[in-house]
């Protein structure tokens, strides 16, 4: 059974149509692998066997039909941000417990449309706060790397760690992530897989829980290129209950694999070289430079200066956003309730339990931003920074750069519980960056792995392209995979 | 906002305080519910008077992953009401959140639009008057801006011994907060605008303007000052729900901010509630209690665009308002200002006294409406929207003067009958036998009686001819009022040998 969960999608995808294997043996397959792994990896936070076997039936029987969408019978994971009809959505979050909506978010429903099957949901940090998944109610989900003659438990990165870790681990075909800073990318660097951020306003966020709303956007975590370019080709579309979507074609990502990169202009941007970047990472970058260059692509320096000042703006926008966000889980209606002597004191109680500590302190942060007195010096300077950002970014463009190659994280994986890291949360959110730009610009990056470091764990490389050129980035991650190779870990759980 | 005076001190105005006179200051914050099919952010019907939590979509429970969606006919709303106000149309408008905790606000803010409104400033002319010379005052008072804004739910502490209920079906639905420039210096004034506001808001459908519905509230910002003298510190009054509470606050509160002065203290800044039952206004929160609302741009809308075409689509559709109306009354029907001023002043008169003057004498249709009609209401202490006589039927009262079947008089007792029975005012006429008698045979006959039965009236007549008046009178009483007085007049004249 292992071999089948061993097929790639777009490797399943060809013998569920050649009905060479039934959408029911794939999703018995990925049941029986998330029920010997998951004690270990806690990469799922619920599973739905019976909801998933139940699709995958319908799949078969579709496909028995000679129908099917571009997805038939291809079980997938969601990351528990996204809301799923009648199953347990909670952002990992205590507050909301034992929330099960009674409708499906947009992303999940397109899936679903396509053929999707559905296996459960997948661990995060909560409310997608955090580079590490330890901020999850339900504790951290754990990387199914380990470095060389080590047995110490890693990380699998954040915010969508349960997403990449199970996707790593075969747990799923694929699965549902979402990226505010980062949270795709840097976890599919952490796992060796392929995590894609599309352009704000690519994917509708109707369904999935708001952290920060000008920076959210979903995309896919993928075991190869051509999986991701599948996997949001299904997830993204215009949507009239979000009207920050953006209505555009989806055009067939798939389609822009293996084609040429000859004669594109690749921008390096100077400013990604930062003060104690470990020389592997560099090196990296410099592999990525050869590769592009052998295919015919032309690499240029670039210059990004505001590049700075992204990281302490964006640690401004994104809990401003979301203190407001988070206001509605007050205990009033839905989710946990403690109660109290009155009602601002039941407010108390119960967003103090409810809330962990990350998130209290990112909605302090954000409180206090937007507070009289406060709001011009931060908010709106950071509003600035931000339009300064994507300017950056534009005159790059503009000057005839088709894509930026960059760097995804300042380290491979790092341990469970780091104390240095736990000591100091600016160390953590330092993790994000080399991804917080993209989010401040709203433009797309594709992680891609490109390498194993002196530990032999993953590391990855971003590529960054103009709005809505999603394309751009699977035509040249594809020529980063095919040089790089594929990587995937020795299986210890 | 900086505060400018309009206004020069008007020695009519001022109130006579224990240490000299002291001048009012009044401006206007008022909560008109957007008249529309669905809230301002969410398809959930607005209907009024349904069962708690019916009208309530994911969106206005504020569910985890729901966004808003803006309600374009809201938009309309709010552009035509500025429209109305005579007011800057911003093309490009931005929503706002506004932070604070409260049950019956599930998102945790309210979406408002705080730096960008959708409306800029405008006026509004208000009326006051007539004076004892029938005189009208005409006073411009300046709008500030219009911007849309979600309501709150509800909440009910009568339901449950220890629990609050929390309704949501009010909660998202359009607001439009029209704030007013502190340009009001009485509560004479601030009633007028309140009355001219809610007639133009009526008049364009943009609101209902039932204030005992709470489609429409004031918050009333009040200060004193000598004459000339700055601005004084202000208290707003919160959610005052009546026209006549609004007078009644605005005076109680002036004299309570007087006798502070007066006595040497000072003004606190606060908000303060108006009792109806006891006539006062008592402290709410103090100024350092004050909400930090937080506001920042709401990150899940896109601002709010629409071209000059939007705009010019919606002002060529707008109806005419009541200053436009009340001028055409006077110059194309030859009303006076104050007759039309009152068949103006409610969109529902105006409509009523339109289909009646359709094809008649305007002054004689005016009449009719202003004295006997809305005589007749006010004294039945009912609205025009509850009269039982329908325009077409005073229509026929005054169709069936004008044809001479009834005198003047006798359409009088004929309106009584329509009034208090219904029915058609010419089948009434002619079942009840009130035709005017026109036959000269049998109104000759009445005079003659008359003449022959009064011959100590008939010896003084012709020393002093006005006392003919008498003889009409006799005659009209003897036939029960249905002659025709002209012709009964004439013979009287002729028989008695009175010269015209």
């Amino acid at each position: 059974m292992t071999e089948l969960t061993n097929l790639t999608i777009s490797e399943a995808r060809a013998k569920l149509k050649g009905r060479e294997i039934t959408a029911v043996e794939l999703t018995d397959a990925y049941l029986s692998a998330i029920d010997a792994a998951n004690g270990a990896l806690n990469a799922y936070v619920t599973v739905t066997p019976d909801k998933a076997r139940e699709m995958a039936k319908a799949s078969d029987a579709r496909l028995a039909d000679g129908k099917g969408g571009p997805l038939e019978g291809i079980p997938l994971g969601v990351k528990d941000l996204f809301a799923t009809r009648d199953i347990h959505t909670q952002a990992c979050s205590h507050i909301l417990d034992g929330f099960k909506p009674k409708y499906e978010s947009t992303v999940t429903q397109n899936l679903w449309n396509h053929g999707a099957v559905m296996l459960g949901k997948l661990n995060m940090d909560e409310f997608a706060m955090g580079s590490s998944n330890e901020s999850s109610y339900y504790g951290p989900s754990v990387n199914p790397w380990k470095a060389k003659g080590s047995d110490e438990k890693l990380v699998p990165g954040g915010s969508s760690g349960g997403s990449a870790a199970a996707v790593a681990a075969h747990l799923c075909a694929g699965a549902t992530a979402t990226d505010t800073g980062g949270s795709i990318r840097q976890p599919a660097a952490f796992t060796g897989t392929v995590g894609i951020k599309p352009t704000y306003g690519r994917c509708s966020r109707w369904g999935i829980v708001a952290y920060a709303s000008s920076l959210d956007q979903a995309g896919p975590i993928a075991r190869d290129v051509r999986d991701a370019a599948i996997l949001l080709k299904s997830m993204a579309s215009v949507d009239t209950k979000d009207t920050t979507s953006v209505d555009l074609p989806v055009p067939d990502y798939e389609a822009s694999l293996g084609q040429s990169v000859k004669g594109m202009k690749i921008g390096i941007p100077k400013e990604y070289r930062i003060v104690g970047m470990p020389e592997e990472i560099e090196k990296l970058w410099q592999q990525g430079v050869e590769w592009l260059k052998d295919a015919g692509a032309e690499v240029v320096e670039i210059s990004l200066p505001h590049t700075k000042y992204a990281l302490p703006a964006y640690y401004i926008v994104a809990p401003a956003e979301a203190s407001s966000n988070l206001a509605r889980y007050d205990g009033v209606r839905y989710g946990l309730r403690v109660d109290g002597k009155d009602i601002a004191d039941m407010y108390e109680k119960s967003r103090a339990a409810g809330f962990g500590k990350e998130v209290q302190r990112r909605i302090m942060i954000g409180t206090y931003v937007l507070s009289a007195g406060y709001y011009d010096a931060y908010y709106l300077k950071a509003q600035k920074v931000r339009t300064l950002i994507k300017r950056d970014f534009e005159e790059a463009f503009h000057a005839g750069v088709d894509a930026i190659l960059a760097p995804i994280t300042p380290s491979s994986a790092f341990a469970i519980g780091d104390k240095e890291l736990a000591a100091d949360p600016v160390k953590m959110y330092l993790q994000d960056v080399f991804t917080v730009t993209l989010n401040m610009a709203g433009l797309p990056g594709i992680s891609v792995p490109a390498g194993l470091d002196h530990k032999g764990l993953p590391l990855g490389l971003q590529i960054i392209g103009k709005p809505f050129e999603e394309e751009t980035l699977f035509k040249t991650a594809h020529v980063i995979e095919q040089a790089a190779g594929k990587f995937t870990p020795a299986k210890w759980w | 906002m900086t505060l400018v005076d309009t206004r020069t001190p008007d020695p009519k105005r001022l109130i006579p305080g224990a240490t000299g006179d002291w001048e009012i200051i009044i401006g206007m914050e008022v909560h008109a519910q957007v008249l529309s099919q669905s809230k301002l952010f969410s398809g959930a019907s607005t209907e009024f008077g349904k069962a708690p939590n019916s009208n309530v979509s994911l969106v206005d429970a504020a569910m985890p992953g729901m966004l808003p969606v803006i309600n374009e006919e809201c938009v309309k709303q709010a552009v035509r009401t500025g429209l109305g106000l005579k007011a800057q149309i911003n093309n490009r408008s931005i929503f706002d959140r506004k932070n604070y905790f409260y049950p019956d606000l599930p998102q945790g803010y309210q979406i408002s639009q705080f730096k960008d409104p959708i409306v800029g400033e405008g006026k509004i002319i208000i009326s006051l008057g007539p004076d004892r010379q029938g005189n009208f005052e005409d006073i411009e008072i300046g709008i500030e801006r219009l911007h849309l804004e979600q309501d709150a739910g509800k909440s009910m502490h009568d339901q449950h011994p220890t629990m609050s209920y929390v309704d949501l079906n009010r909660s998202g639905v359009a607001l439009m907060e029209i704030v007013s420039k502190p340009d009001m210096r009485s509560s004479d004034e601030a009633k007028a605008y309140m009355t001219k506001l809610r007639s133009i808001v009526r008049y364009l459908g943009t609101c209902d303007g039932n204030m005992d519905e709470g489609s429409m509230r004031a918050d009333v910002n009040v200060s004193v000052r000598r004459p000339g003298e700055a601005f004084g510190t202000r208290c707003e009054i919160k959610n005052v729900n009546s026209i006549r509470f609004i007078g009644q606050a605005i005076e109680y509160e002036a004299r309570r901010q007087i006798a502070i002065l007066e006595d040497g203290g000072s003004i606190d800044q606060e908000t303060r509630l108006f009792d109806p039952g006891k006539g006062e206004t008592r402290s709410m929160r103090s100024k350092e209690d004050a909400h930090d609302y937080r506001y920042f741009p709401d990150p899940d809308l896109l601002p709010l665009e629409f071209d000059d075409a939007f705009v010019e689509a919606l002002k060529s559709d707008l109806p005419e308002l009541p200053d436009d109306k009340k001028a055409r009354f006077v110059r194309e029907l030859g009303l006076s200002v104050y007759d039309a001023s009152v068949l103006v002043s409610e969109k529902a008169i105006a409509d009523y006294f339109e289909s009646v003057a359709e094809g008649r004498d305007g002054k004689t249709a005016a009449n009719w409406v202003i004295n006997d009609l809305l005589g007749a209401l006010n004294k039945a202490g009912k609205g025009i929207e509850e009269t039982p006589v329908s325009p077409a039927q005073l229509g026929g009262i005054i169709d069936l003067i004008k044809a001479e079947t009834i005198s003047g008089k006798i359409a009088k007792d004929l309106f009584e009958i329509v009034f208090n029975e219904g029915g058609d005012p010419a089948e009434i006429v002619e079942s009840r036998g009130m035709k005017q008698v026109t036959d000269t045979g049998a109104i000759e006959k009445a005079v003659d009686d008359i003449i022959a039965a009064n011959p100590d009236q008939v010896a003084k007549v012709k020393a002093k001819p006005t006392l003919a008046g008498w003889f009409v009178g006799q005659v009209m009483k003897s036939t029960g009022g249905k002659a025709n007085p002209q012709a009964v007049q004439a013979l009287v004249k002729a028989k008695l040998g009175i010269e015209e």
